[in-house]
């Protein structure tokens, strides 16, 4: 049934693309019902007799010439990932009801969008998961040139790039290992079961890995992240750092580590204190932590600081996908989730609650609009969302990087210090934009800078409200009772996919 | 009931809170709901406090139920005595700092809730007995004291909510990676089975095993050692971690203050009680003399600073460091070897002065504000005088909390710094002799509050300031006839502790 | 043999012979008296209807047969080819309405379908000379086809050019082919095949040298691609779109044809380094191709660069040991050419309304014509090898199949991944036009409509790319059956 999400989308978004001209205002509406049987197909995984193991749901030949089939399957892992993409979907279509300048255009890519990440996160089959990988770029790229603000054809076309040349990267690691394994099949059961050579192993996985990572906002390729997320409407920058992220770091546990564990092994020499592909990409994970929150501590866009901090965010992910521990991959796929339900609520806030409202994302000129009296519930869900995103227990970016944390002592005592400074400075800079944004009252001295904008007086609109409390109260629950989302991630991590991983010694 | 009175507890001001926030009741109403819902809290706690069986060592009240299964974390909360002590001291400060919240604030419907948030936090914290829910209340209770100075803080709020927060938050870090390494290296999150494994010798061995990475496990474990003192040190404060505290104290609204002083400080010392003393035994005897060290120069410099101040909230912010020395001086003996009786009479005397020192300082802070609102600013040393014409009830009062602050006997706070004093000085002779010229620095600056606030010739501004009003001194009066009761007959404190302090304070560390 | 068979097989040939005769017939007696545009129109369908009955014919054929040791051949992949050449070839007759033809429909048409006819020879021969020869006989019609708008004085310099570069290149081709003439006595592949065996005669290198330059010039390979962008841009848009499919799909198949067939056995002897040769042609044609294309601002010019870098990918194809890459890169040549026409049919459509083709002619298209904006989305993002698009299959069945039929082999692997990552680059300029049709909005004044007739086969080619790369299934069967029974 969960593969009925793709479907869906799919369907939803042809069927808004044909909207005759005078029924655009339906499209929303359609949207949103797509989002949700989509939500609803990706939940009916979550009833299944046995949830987290891995099973198939659907298998149809394809191109029997090369091996390729028709291979969608769910695990605990997908499962955690397809339900964050529903709730993204349903939150970012409701933050997006405010549009009205080729409305049904929007919609329809953005329902695409989430039809081929539904695709990635429940393809088994290596050439039909990166069909569905590719997929996405091409509507993201539209969703940013078409609708976006700031730069937006500058950011699309970076964001789109990045992508495609870490796509490129994949696909040469791809098509080697399906050459090498024989070139009889692309099932990733089957080929993460075959023994490839280490010499092998050992280009392709940094390949492939940071072909994945930089879609993951892996440091120094990060940087399509904050101008992609910029550049975006909100509805598309909740996706983006929400989901599509994930689609990176997605590949990088289910494809890279998961085909090429002997990868990660000592080099057997060391330079400069490196001597495996484990300690570079730790290294560059924890980079990207502490880079990511000191840029964010000074930048004056208000959007900027929310997507530097999901690079910093997404360092956790990698961060906990390279410690090869159980306890770390757990964290990394939970703060994936959380990552992706606070980002996109902190997005949400910015983008549509105070951009739309003041027109400006100025720290220093939006003090000049008294936010936390002007738009109090704005105020209150940033305030809870910042919080979440610093880390506080209680929400669900603890568990998560408590477990990553975890994993990394294991691997990396140093480096964990040092993401140690990083959360520090992820809570310095969200108070930072608090305070600015939120709290400062202007001097009262006479007609500063800020008061010559108007601002849009509107209240907080029902949908936005509906979408902001479904993201904070889905942080809170699983940041109070994640025993659910672990138990069917470490279900998925017991799958046969990771067995070779296992005899390398994952623990 | 007594089955879950201790979440109860935890969770009625959350509900208190809530109740208001709905607004429900009108926002007239909101400081009515919240002194109600503190006195049942207090009331709670005063009979949770009658039922507990003090000869006994270890945990009553306990709640455990299983939460997070592959985390091996469970909601565990119980009271010993310690635990207790403290219980009563928060339950008994938020009525207390409610009652000294401006009558008009800004905002009730979230200044009331916030101040509920912050007993929630400080309860939690002092129940819990799994480092995953403690962790979570330890920084819960950050976040309303956070907001309460950011909007009704002094002119400087900004500032000193931020440095409050993130100070707080690098010791936060600390700890958090502290027991994460922890949990990596044995699978618990549990204090006392922690306890119980660094007691057998299990967690250096465990830690020793625990990286693949570069660094050796001697390096590791003090690494893990490093970040839990910090949380702590920074909370309590030791010095050198103690700069946010004089702007946080000064700027914050005065009834957050004598939360944050009487209460949150404790968080700290009693992190270094329950957690520090039991989990990293060893660590703390190889550093003890340094950190005895540490804890002198915390008492001398501070009373030093204190005594430099021209502005009584500083004063009183740098005396708060002072006295909170003690009980880390205290806490920093016990580390060591001793005496039964030593060692025993240091604990007792920390937590005494612990619950002492809540009760002095959140009073101290309660009579400024008192004086604030009516000479309508900041009290400087220079500006006031004579005041002891003029207001001579509030005089009075305020003459025997700064005594009580100062140590005199059959006051409250003498007790505890004795007993410190003795434990210390039959282990750490050397220390506690250094220690002294701090009481005496305090007993020289309390006393000049003493001349020139209220002696010496009246201020033609001051002079038609009114005394107390029967509203106050009826507030006042049961906060001073503690100070009475305890420092005659410290037993009632004593009693519920015995057997705690026979259970810690015996034998060796 | 006899003669039934040779004319059996020859008929689709034929047919387009003597349609191109008819159509001049038609022209010169029935339409004279009507309008440019009614007399192109009339002779676009007459040729229309024999490339249908080529088709036809082509689709009857069965079995395979060689004849004349080799001098024709019919085999399933050659009709396979022969239709992917024909198909190009009828969406180029609809396509000619459209691009500005001043004078001579009926000539047009008639040079049109003889060119057919040289590529259908071409593609069914493995002998040197008939190869040559109907090489001459397409290139000659060409080079016509380029010049056609006399009015054009940059048509008749592309014309020129194409003429003047092509020339040069046969002379090229046909030394190469008389040295291996003298080399091995035989002007039929196979024989010489046979007769090269394992030599390493460093006049064999010559003449390799020369062959692959001749048809480098063909398949606009650099660094004989000069040509291609003047053409591509200059040219009457019909005769560029059918220079850039069905004339591309014929010369890759030929090159294949005698680099397999023909050198295939001294692949791997350390003398012969053509596959080197190949190999840098391959590599520097992407670069190259996809580098310049990045910053032209003429659709048409930056389409040439791309066939350029295409050129440099299907190389890869021929590259791979054996004949391994030959199915795949029959599939990509098929995808390509329609892809191609398809691409060009909607310039033409953008050009007709806007009169030139520079990147903002096309600002705006997707309010005024969605389903062309579509069709235009769907031919560049196939280009660039976006899936589930016919182009991102055809470039990973085609590398996936070099990489299976040489695993480890340093040279296929590093000319692989020089190929994904150049096409990673190729991504920005497609996305470029494809900005100004979904972005920015319309230049200036409403443009005219956009007729809807040729709109629709657009659409199916469009519908085409994308079920191919869906399912690619059907085709990639039929090319490897093909290849199977065929001789090759």
């Amino acid at each position: 049934m969960a593969a009925w999400s793709i479907y869906i989308s799919f369907i939803g978004a042809g069927l808004i693309a044909m909207l005759p001209r005078n029924r655009a205002h339906l499209a929303p509406w359609l949207a949103l019902l797509s989002a949700f049987a989509g939500f609803a197909f990706a939940l009916t995984g979550a009833f299944d007799p046995n949830p987290g193991s891995f099973h198939i749901l659907a298998r149809h030949s394809w191109i029997d010439a090369m091996g390729a089939t028709y291979l969608l399957g769910i695990d605990g892992i997908s499962l955690t990932l397809i339900l964050l993409t529903g709730l993204a979907a349903i939150c970012g279509i409701l933050f997006s009801w405010n549009i009205r300048e080729r409305a049904p255009e929007f919609f329809a890519l953005y329902l695409a969008l989430i039809g081929s990440v539904y695709g990635v996160f429940l393809s088994f089959d290596l050439l039909l998961f990166f069909v569905f990988y590719e997929l996405a770029i091409v509507p993201k790229y539209f969703l940013i040139a078409i609708y976006g603000s700031t730069r937006r054809e500058y950011g699309a076309m970076k964001l789109a790039l990045y992508s495609f040349v870490g796509s490129a990267m994949v696909l040469v690691g791809l098509l080697a290992a399906y050459a090498i394994s024989g070139g009889e099949t692309f099932d990733l059961v089957k080929l993460a079961q075959h023994p490839f050579p280490r010499e092998f192993q050992m280009w392709a996985f940094p390949l492939v890995f940071t072909g994945f990572a930089i879609l993951a906002g892996l440091w120094p390729f990060h940087t399509w992240a904050p101008t992609g997320h910029v550049a975006a409407p909100t509805g598309a920058s909740m996706l983006l750092a929400g989901v599509i992220m994930k689609l990176g770091a997605y590949g990088c546990l289910r494809v890279a580590i998961t085909l090429f564990p002997r990868g990660l092994e000592p080099w057997g020499f060391s330079v400069i204190g490196f001597g495996s592909w484990q300690d570079v990409f730790g290294f560059l994970a924890v980079t990207g932590i502490v880079s990511g929150a000191m840029v964010a501590l000074v930048q004056r866009d208000f959007k900027f600081v929310i997507g530097y901090s999901s690079v910093s965010h997404m360092g956790f992910v990698l961060l906990g996908l390279v410690t090869l521990s159980t306890i770390g991959m757990r964290g990394a796929i939970l703060q994936m989730f959380s990552h992706g339900v606070i980002a996109g609520l902190l997005f949400g806030v910015v983008g549509r609650m105070v951009y739309d409202r003041t027109h400006t994302r100025d720290l220093d000129l939006l003090s000049g609009f008294r936010l936390n009296q002007a738009l109090p519930f704005a105020c209150a869900i940033f305030c809870l969302a910042g919080f979440a995103s610093m880390g506080m227990p209680g929400f669900s970016g603890f568990v998560a990087e408590l477990q990553v944390l975890s994993g990394a002592w294991h691997s990396f005592p140093l480096l964990t210090l040092v993401s140690g400074v990083g959360i520090v400075i992820g809570v310095a800079y969200t108070l930072r934009a608090m305070q600015k944004a939120f709290f400062t009252t202007p001097p009262p001295t006479p007609v500063t800078q800020g008061t010559h904008h108007e601002m849009d007086g509107a209240p907080i609109t029902l949908p936005e409200k509906i979408g902001a409390v479904i993201l904070i109260t889905t942080s809170l629950v699983v940041g109070l009772y994640p025993g659910i989302l672990l138990r069917w991630i470490d279900e998925g991590l017991a799958s046969p996919l990771f067995d070779l991983l296992r005899q390398g010694g994952l623990s | 009931m007594s089955a879950f009175i201790l979440s109860l507890l935890t969770f009625l001001p959350v509900a208190g809170a809530l109740l208001i926030l709905t607004n429900w009741l009108g926002e007239g109403r909101a400081r009515c709901v919240a002194f109600a819902t503190s006195l049942l809290n207090l009331g709670l706690a005063l009979s949770m406090f009658s039922r507990f069986d003090g000869a006994r060592a270890g945990f009553q009240f306990v709640e455990r139920h299983e939460w997070i299964k592959p985390l091996a974390v469970n909601y565990h909360l119980g009271v010993d005595g310690l635990g207790i002590l403290m219980v009563l001291l928060s339950t008994l400060l938020v009525p207390m700092a409610l009652m000294a919240s401006p009558r008009t604030v800004d905002r009730p419907r979230l200044y009331f809730p916030l101040l509920l948030f912050l007993e929630c936090g400080l309860i939690g914290t002092f129940t819990a007995l799994n480092f995953f829910h403690w962790f979570l209340f330890w920084e819960i209770s950050l976040i309303p004291a956070f907001f309460l100075v950011r909007f009704w803080g002094g002119p400087g709020r900004t500032g000193a909510s931020l440095q409050f927060f993130i100070y707080t938050m690098v010791g936060s870090v600390g700890l958090l990676l502290a027991f994460v390494a922890l949990f990596l290296a044995v699978g618990v999150f549990d204090f006392t089975r922690l306890g119980e494994l660094a007691t057998s010798g299990t967690i250096p061995l465990a830690v020793s095993k625990m990286t693949s990475g570069g660094a050796t496990s001697t390096c590791i474990s003090w690494l893990i050692f490093a970040g839990a003192f910090l949380g702590f040190a920074v909370k309590v404060p030791l010095m050198p971690f103690h700069t946010w505290l004089p702007d946080t104290y000064s700027e914050a609204p005065p009834a957050v203050t004598m939360l944050l002083t009487g209460a949150m400080s404790k968080m700290g010392v009693y992190g270094f009680i329950r957690i520090l003393l039991p989990i990293f035994p060893a660590q703390l005897l190889t550093l003890q003399p340094w950190l005895v060290g540490l804890a002198v120069l915390t008492i001398v410099s501070s009373a030093g600073a204190a005594f430099a101040q021209r502005d009584l909230r500083r004063t009183f912010a740098y005396s708060s460091v002072n006295h909170l020395g003690y009980c880390l001086l205290g806490i920093f003996a016990l580390a060591g070897a001793g005496p039964e009786s030593a060692r025993s009479s240091a604990l007792a005397g920390v937590l005494l002065q612990m619950f002492n020192h809540g009760l002095t300082a959140a009073l101290l802070f309660w009579f400024l504000k008192l004086l604030e609102d009516r000479i309508g600013g900041r009290v400087r040393l220079d500006e006031a005088g004579g005041l002891r014409q003029i207001m001579p009830v509030f005089t009075g009062l305020m003459g025997i909390s700064l005594f009580s602050s100062l140590g005199l006997p059959g006051l409250n706070g003498f007790i505890g710094e004795f007993l410190i004093f003795k434990g210390v000085f039959a282990m750490h002779p050397w220390a506690a002799a250094l220690a002294t010229p701090g009481l005496l620095i305090t007993a020289v600056f309390l006393l000049t509050i003493l001349q020139k606030v209220f002696n010496g010739p009246v201020k033609e501004q001051h002079a038609t300031l009114p005394d107390l009003t029967v509203v106050e001194r009826i507030q006042l009066a049961p906060a001073i006839t503690l100070l009475f009761l305890i420092g005659i007959h410290p037993q009632i404190l004593m009693g519920p502790l015995s057997g705690f302090i026979q259970h810690v304070g015996g034998g060796h560390p | 043999m006899n003669y039934l068979d040779f004319f059996a097989t020859l008929l689709p040939e034929t047919t387009l012979v003597l349609t191109a005769l008819a159509v001049l017939l038609v022209d010169a007696a029935g339409l004279r008296e009507l309008k440019t545009a009614h007399r192109i129109l009339g002779a676009s369908l007459v040729s229309l209807l024999g490339c249908a009955l080529s088709v036809a014919f082509v689709c009857m054929g069965h079995g395979s047969s060689y004849l004349l040791d080799g001098i024709l051949i019919n085999d399933p992949l050659t009709r396979l080819i022969k239709v992917a050449i024909l198909i190009p070839g009828m969406f180029t007759c609809l396509l000619t309405p459209g691009s500005r033809l001043r004078a001579h429909p009926g000539e047009y048409f008639c040079i049109l379908l003889l060119a057919m006819t040289g590529l259908l020879l071409l593609v069914s021969s493995e002998n040197l000379l008939v190869i040559f020869l109907s090489l001459e006989l397409a290139s000659m019609c060409l080079y016509i086809l380029a010049a056609f708008n006399t009015t054009d004085a940059r048509s008749i310099e592309a014309g020129l050019k194409y003429f003047l570069f092509g020339g040069i290149s046969a002379a090229f081709t046909l030394f190469g082919f008389s040295l291996i003439y003298g080399l091995t006595g035989s002007i039929d592949l196979r024989p010489i095949a046979g007769a090269l065996g394992q030599s390493t005669d460093p006049l064999l290198m010559v003449a390799v040298v020369m062959v692959i330059a001749g048809f480098g010039f063909k398949i606009a390979a650099v660094p004989f691609h000069l040509w291609a962008p003047d053409v591509y841009e200059a040219a009457p848009l019909s005769s560029a779109a059918f220079i850039a499919s069905g004339s591309k799909v014929a010369s890759f198949y030929v090159l294949a044809r005698v680099v397999i067939t023909g050198l295939g056995g001294t692949t791997g002897v350390p003398g012969s380094q053509w596959m080197t040769l190949l190999a840098i042609l391959a590599g520097s044609s992407m670069v190259l191709g996809n580098l310049a294309a990045l910053t032209q601002t003429s659709v048409r010019r930056l389409l040439a660069f791309s066939a350029v870098a295409n050129a440099g990918y299907m190389l890869i194809g021929v590259l791979a040991p054996g004949s391994g890459g030959l199915p795949a890169l029959a599939y990509y040549l098929i995808l390509y050419s329609i892809t191609a026409i398809g691409a060009f049919g909607v310039v033409a459509l953008v050009e007709a309304r806007a009169g030139h083709d520079r990147l903002d002619a096309f600002s705006g298209l997707c309010r005024n014509s969605p389903v062309t904006a579509f069709c235009l989305m769907v031919f560049l993002l196939s280009l660039a090898g976006i899936p589930p698009l016919g182009g991102f299959f055809a470039k990973f069945y085609l590398f996936a199949a070099a990489l299976r039929a040489s695993p480890g082999d340093p040279l296929i692997l590093s000319l692989v991944v020089l190929a994904i990552a150049s096409s990673a680059v190729s991504l920005y300029y497609y996305l470029r036009v494809l900005k100004e049709v979904y972005v920015r909005p319309v230049a200036g004044a409403e443009p005219a409509p956009i007729p809807d007739l040729p709109v629709i086969g657009l659409f199916i080619l469009a519908i085409a790319v994308i079920l191919l790369g869906s399912f690619p299934q059907w085709l990639v069967h039929a090319v490897e059956s093909a290849q199977a029974a065929s001789s090759f």
